[in-house]
């Protein structure tokens, strides 16, 4: 499934991060589950996965702000966290959303983390905060103090901390929480002209929509698995259609579909005039990308819903963005195994 | 739409000169002296800071005050140093600093080692401070140099504001000594400084214990309380007779010890013995705080 067969050719030992079998237990909960990441050099990388599939404790582990369960991590090439001094001045971070001393202004709190940072030259670090601050936007509000700042403001000042150095990569946590659609466009805009300039950007969000306008590779998160990863296009295209049955027997709906080795699931988002009736949904994986059905054929699964005595009120066959790639890689809706009832 | 993420963007890419596809590892410059003077610029210029010096600093004012509107009635009650302070106004600070020992100077020291780890936790910055990367050694041996200047400024305070209050309200003269011993002013003002010496001294072993309670927890309150708790069991401990054979061993031991810098000659023993102690809190205190902080897992 990891579709490195995309535009561009990366040498190998060209990753920007690459982790083997990372694993991140909290007790008995598996936060991450064997994470085997490949993050090219000079790629837009997208980081997708909902609410809570375990993004923030993945970056934190690359970062070694938390030590891994199990497995290894590179980061730049080198060994994480064993190298983390020497990587991660060359790394710009957003963790968990931006964070800063209320009672400080912003270029203060900027001025503040830069002076952690050993390897920058100190000389030039009011340029640097103020370079910083000018390129997110926050130039004019550099004297004022945090408590003060929206929570959009705060956003873009994590920005501006992940930019005081030059960097070969980036790690940006979600960064269009809190920002409205002009500033969630800038940030797209600041983030392309980064990669532009050779940086490699990991951008992890849940919300599609930017990773789907910016990226050039994504791996989609669920679970703390990774459940698709690889150029956009080809996570897109691993599957490319959906069958969406109405019915008001779904269970009956979801063990036909189940018998022709599909993944059905009952469809929590959509309701219907009459309570009854329910939507079923079941991507159809591309077994063959040429085909946009994989040889399965549409007629046949109603003929057997038919057969079966599954009242259907709609049948169709829907291409899938990756919206529904998403959708059905995560499994919202209720997925069911063995054709057991719903609840 | 396009999938290209190095399409032309619309906002100019202000590419530093110099900056190329590969950033090379930049090695540390120096020490990063940088990180410690900020820290003490943070902690100096917050207004919490402040007021804790400002109070410390109330105190022998306080007293000289109370004792100035009083003293036309001299009484033979109240500490001898007290009685003294009419006679002589360099012995407000003293007076000040000695009243401030068992309670006022713990608990400023307290709060501003209880807040060092815990404090960045809670603002979430200890995040991005370690990012940076601060180191973490690094990080904790500046937040305890940090609260060691705390520890030197917060008696300084009380022997200053004292001495100044006291040179406004209360004649000036030579100072006579508990050994007996008369010293001119400039001296008696050395030993003043001495004894400021003394008592940051004496706080150092409780912020050493004060900064491992704050690398357990994120919640900055919940440091400083058990500090200021565990500097008042101290002395609560050092004050039962049933518990003696423990007495050498508390930090707080040596705490009342400083008057032995007003004698003549000045008991450098007892400076050395507290001093000696201390550094064993130290060790022990930051070799916990240690071994706890570089495995922490920084979930705040
Ligand atoms: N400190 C923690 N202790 C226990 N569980 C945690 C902790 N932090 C995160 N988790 C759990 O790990 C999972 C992944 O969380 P997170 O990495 O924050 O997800 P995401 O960033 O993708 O929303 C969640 O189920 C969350 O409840
Ligand atoms: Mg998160």
């Amino acid at each position: 499934m990891t579709g490195n067969a995309g535009s561009n050719a990366f040498a190998p030992g060209a990753l920007a991060i690459e982790t083997h079998g990372l694993t991140k237990r909290f007790g008995s909960h598996l936060a991450v589950d064997s994470v085997d990441l490949a993050v090219p050099r000079g790629s837009v990388f997208g980081f997708l996965g909902p609410n809570g599939a375990g993004k923030t404790t993945t970056i934190r582990m690359l970062l070694g702000l938390v030590g891994a369960t199990s497995g290894s991590i590179s980061v730049l090439g080198q060994p994480m966290p064993a190298s983390l001094a020497s990587v991660l001045p060359r790394v710009g971070a957003l963790v968990e959303g931006p964070a800063f001393y209320p009672f400080l202004s912003g270029a203060a709190n900027l001025h503040r983390l830069d002076t952690a940072d050993r390897s920058v030259d100190g000389a030039t670090r009011s340029d640097r905060v103020a370079q910083a601050l000018d390129r997110v936007g926050l130039g004019h509000a550099a004297g004022k103090k945090v408590k003060a700042y929206s929570l959009g403001m705060k956003q873009r000042l994590g920005l501006a901390n992940a930019l005081l150095a030059p960097r070969d990569l980036l790690v940006l946590d979600e960064p269009s929480n809190g920002l409205d659609p002009q500033g969630t466009r800038e940030v797209r805009s600041l983030i392309r002209s980064l990669a532009a300039d050779g940086t490699t950007v990991f951008v992890s969000s849940h919300l599609l929509a930017e990773i789907e306008q910016l990226c050039s590779h994504v791996a989609v998160m669920s679970s703390g698995r990774i459940v698709s990863q690889g150029t956009l296009d080809a996570v897109r295209d691993q599957d490319v259609s959906r069958i969406r049955v109405v019915t008001t027997d779904p269970v009956g709906a979801l063990r036909v579909l189940a018998d022709f080795g599909l993944e059905p699931s009952v469809a929590t988002d959509e309701s219907t005039a009459d309570g009854d009736v329910r939507v079923v949904l079941a991507p159809v994986p591309a077994t063959d990308p040429g085909h946009r059905t994989s040889g399965i054929q549409p007629e046949a699964i109603v003929a057997a819903l038919v057969a079966a005595g599954v009242p259907v009120r709609g049948f169709t066959v829907e291409e899938s963005s990756l919206e529904d790639r998403f959708v059905a890689l995560t499994g919202e809706g209720f997925a069911i195994a063995e054709g057991h009832s719903v609840r | 739409m396009s999938d290209s993420p190095v399409s032309d963007s619309t906002l100019s890419a202000s590419t530093a000169p110099g900056e190329t596809a590969s950033v090379r590892a930049r090695p540390p410059r120096g020490l990063g002296l940088a990180l410690l003077a900020s820290e003490l610029a943070i902690l100096f210029r917050r207004t919490r800071t402040i007021a804790m010096l400002a109070a410390l600093a109330a105190v022998p004012i306080l007293i000289a005050v109370a004792v100035r509107v009083s003293s036309s009635g001299s009484s033979g009650r109240g500490p001898a140093f007290i009685d003294q302070i009419t006679q002589n106004g360099l012995f407000v600070g003293v007076a000040g600093l000695i009243l401030c020992i068992p309670l006022f100077l713990p608990l400023t020291v307290g709060v501003a080692a209880g807040d060092t780890i815990a404090g960045e936790a809670s603002h979430g910055t200890l995040r991005y401070l370690l990012v940076a990367p601060a180191g973490r050694v690094r990080l904790l041996i500046v937040k305890f140099l940090g609260t060691v200047a705390f520890c030197i400024a917060a008696p300084l305070v009380v022997v200053l504001a004292g001495t100044v209050i006291g040179a406004i309200l209360f004649p000036l003269g030579n100072v006579t000594l508990l050994s007996g011993d008369t010293v001119s002013i400039s001296e008696s003002l050395g030993r003043a400084l001495l004894m400021s010496a003394y008592v940051s001294v004496s706080l150092i072993g409780l912020s050493a214990i004060g900064l491992f309670i704050s690398t357990l927890t994120d919640t900055p309150v919940g440091a400083m309380a058990a500090t200021i708790v565990i500097s008042v069991a101290a002395q609560v401990v050092g004050s039962l007779d049933q518990l003696a054979w423990l007495h050498p061993w508390l930090f707080s031991y040596h705490w009342l010890g400083v008057v032995d810098m007003l004698r003549q000659p000045i008991l450098w023993s007892s400076f050395g013995d507290n001093a000696i102690l201390q550094l064993g809190y130290v060790i022990v205190f930051g070799a916990l705080a240690y071994s706890r902080f570089v495995t922490k897992s920084i979930l705040s």
